[in-house]
């Protein structure tokens, strides 16, 4: 293999390990929302720290690779998504820290029809689902998985926008269950903004391999209406 | 990991060329299979300092050296080593591919029949080995006794480091290996010196930094005679010491 594709592959395998390191993240952040495990919470909050050990660890390679190989064309675009992946893939890590900080506050599991009315468990298991096929997406250089993932956003944004009239009936029914409310709702909050990274970074695997600008594209759709 | 040992050293060494200073106070320790690249503008003294360490330059007039050169520890300069006897340890390629005017064969084992070594079948076996190192065997196993002068440019360049390895040196000199090659040949060379690191310490002088950033491990910045930065090659294209470095680096020179 050529030196400057025995390069890029260790680029992508790191990427692909920090990928790894997140999702279990995000499904630790989803179990210790359903036990209300303070314990997994805490380890959850302390394990952000090696996500952000390959934030650093990647951007330096890319800095590298760049001052080394002056990457050209469908390389130069490769390592340019590695950089923005990167920066999503750390801030999904930062999103379910966050969760894991709200779990905190949960005194005991949810109440089941909390769970029911919000959808918040299929919202976060859908959200974890795209993220794992982003993966695919990426590994396998496949922007047409990737723009499935753009169409699937869409879902839990349906969700979230129908959240706050949900919990805020939930809260007027039972007005002893607040904090727990606004920890659910803050959680949904959270697991949207999941969606929206995973859409970022499907757009960046289509630049990748398609040499296509994708991002935007709805807002420019908006301002013609 | 192993700590590499370091395979070539200069210590406090100037050069002249009658009165004028070419090298001033080197110091420098190069590992073992390891590329280092010399970089700089022209007259800096990069190749001036490449060719010391096989002692290309002792036939210069007025050419002189203080201080010592080190190959594995051992002073080349010393009344007591033989030069012919360096070079079979120190092979060096040229700027200009330099074929003999002779078949493909003859140019590969001319070290080893100057050497004395007339058995058919080792030169053979020496020939395919280097040819098939220097990435060569497949396009010219055919025509082995075919004219060296007939091959492209590259190919002529790739048969000089196959005529280079033959007589199993442990250093490689390249100065300018691939500057008057096309680009395809010369992403086959920069791809060579990456596999023969493995088994050669690589000293490279080019004017392409981007050469040196692809292929060295270290990179040497030298200016009027003088080593400026010498570090890992990463170092030196994402953050060098010297402003000096810098410029020359992003283009930016004078």
């Amino acid at each position: 293999m050529p030196h400057i594709d025995v390069e890029l592959e260790k680029l992508k395998t790191k990427l692909l390990e920090m990928w790894d390191l997140v999702e279990y993240q995000l499904q630790s952040g989803h179990d210790a929302m359903l036990q209300a495990d303070q314990e997994l919470a805490k380890q959850i909050i302390k394990r952000d720290r090696k996500v952000n050990q390959f934030d650093v660890k990647i951007d330096r390679m890319c800095e590298n690779f760049f001052a080394l190989f002056t990457p050209v064309a469908v390389d130069l675009r490769m390592v340019l998504a590695v950089l923005k992946i990167n920066a999503n893939l750390e801030r999904i890590g930062d999103t379910a820290e966050g969760i894991a900080r709200f779990v905190k506050k949960l005194d005991a599991p949810v109440s089941e029809p909390l769970l029911e009315m919000t959808k918040v468990v299929p919202m976060y298991e859908e959200a974890i689902a795209m993220f794992a096929d982003c993966r695919v997406a990426f590994k396998t250089n496949d922007p047409v998985l990737a723009k499935t993932l753009i169409k699937r956003d869409r879902a839990l944004d349906k969700i979230y926008r129908k959240s706050d009239t949900i919990v805020t009936k939930f809260m007027a029914d039972n007005p002893e269950k607040i904090s727990e409310a606004l920890a659910v709702l803050s959680i949904i909050k959270k697991v949207e903004r999941v969606g929206d990274q995973v859409t970022n970074i499907a757009e960046e695997i289509i630049f990748y391999r398609e040499a296509k600008v994708v991002k935007h594209k709805q807002d420019k759709k908006k301002k013609k209406d | 990991m192993n700590k590499k040992t370091t395979k070539l050293e200069a210590k406090e060494l100037n050069a002249y060329y009658g009165d004028f200073h070419a090298l001033k106070s080197i110091n420098i320790a190069m590992e073992e299979k390891n590329v280092t690249a010399f970089i700089g503008p022209s007259g800096c003294g990069k190749s001036t300092f490449l060719r010391t360490f096989n002692r290309m330059n002792d036939y210069i007039d007025g050419f002189r050296t203080e201080g010592d050169i080190l190959l594995d520890g051992r002073d080349i300069y010393a009344k007591d080593v033989r030069v012919d006897e360096l070079r079979k340890e120190v092979g060096m390629v040229f700027q200009k591919p330099n074929p003999f005017p002779k078949s493909i064969f003859e140019n590969v084992v001319y070290g080893l029949k100057i050497q004395g070594i007339k058995n058919k079948s080792v030169l053979e076996e020496a020939a395919e080995k280097s040819l098939r190192r220097s990435a060569l065997w497949e396009e010219v196993k055919d025509k082995l006794n075919q004219s060296a002068l007939a091959l492209s440019g590259g190919q002529q360049q790739r048969l000089c480091i196959a005529r280079a390895l033959a007589i199993s040196p442990s250093v490689l000199l390249m100065d300018e290996p691939a500057s008057a090659l096309d680009p395809l040949s010369t992403a086959k060379i920069e791809e060579l010196i990456y596999e023969l690191k493995s088994e050669y310490t690589i000293v490279i002088v080019t004017h392409n930094m981007q050469q040196a950033g692809r292929v060295s491990d270290h990179t040497a910045f030298f200016y009027m005679g003088e080593l400026v930065e010498f570090s890992k090659t990463k170092t030196m294209f994402t953050s060098p010491q010297d402003n000096r470095t810098q410029n020359y680096i992003t283009g930016r020179f004078g």
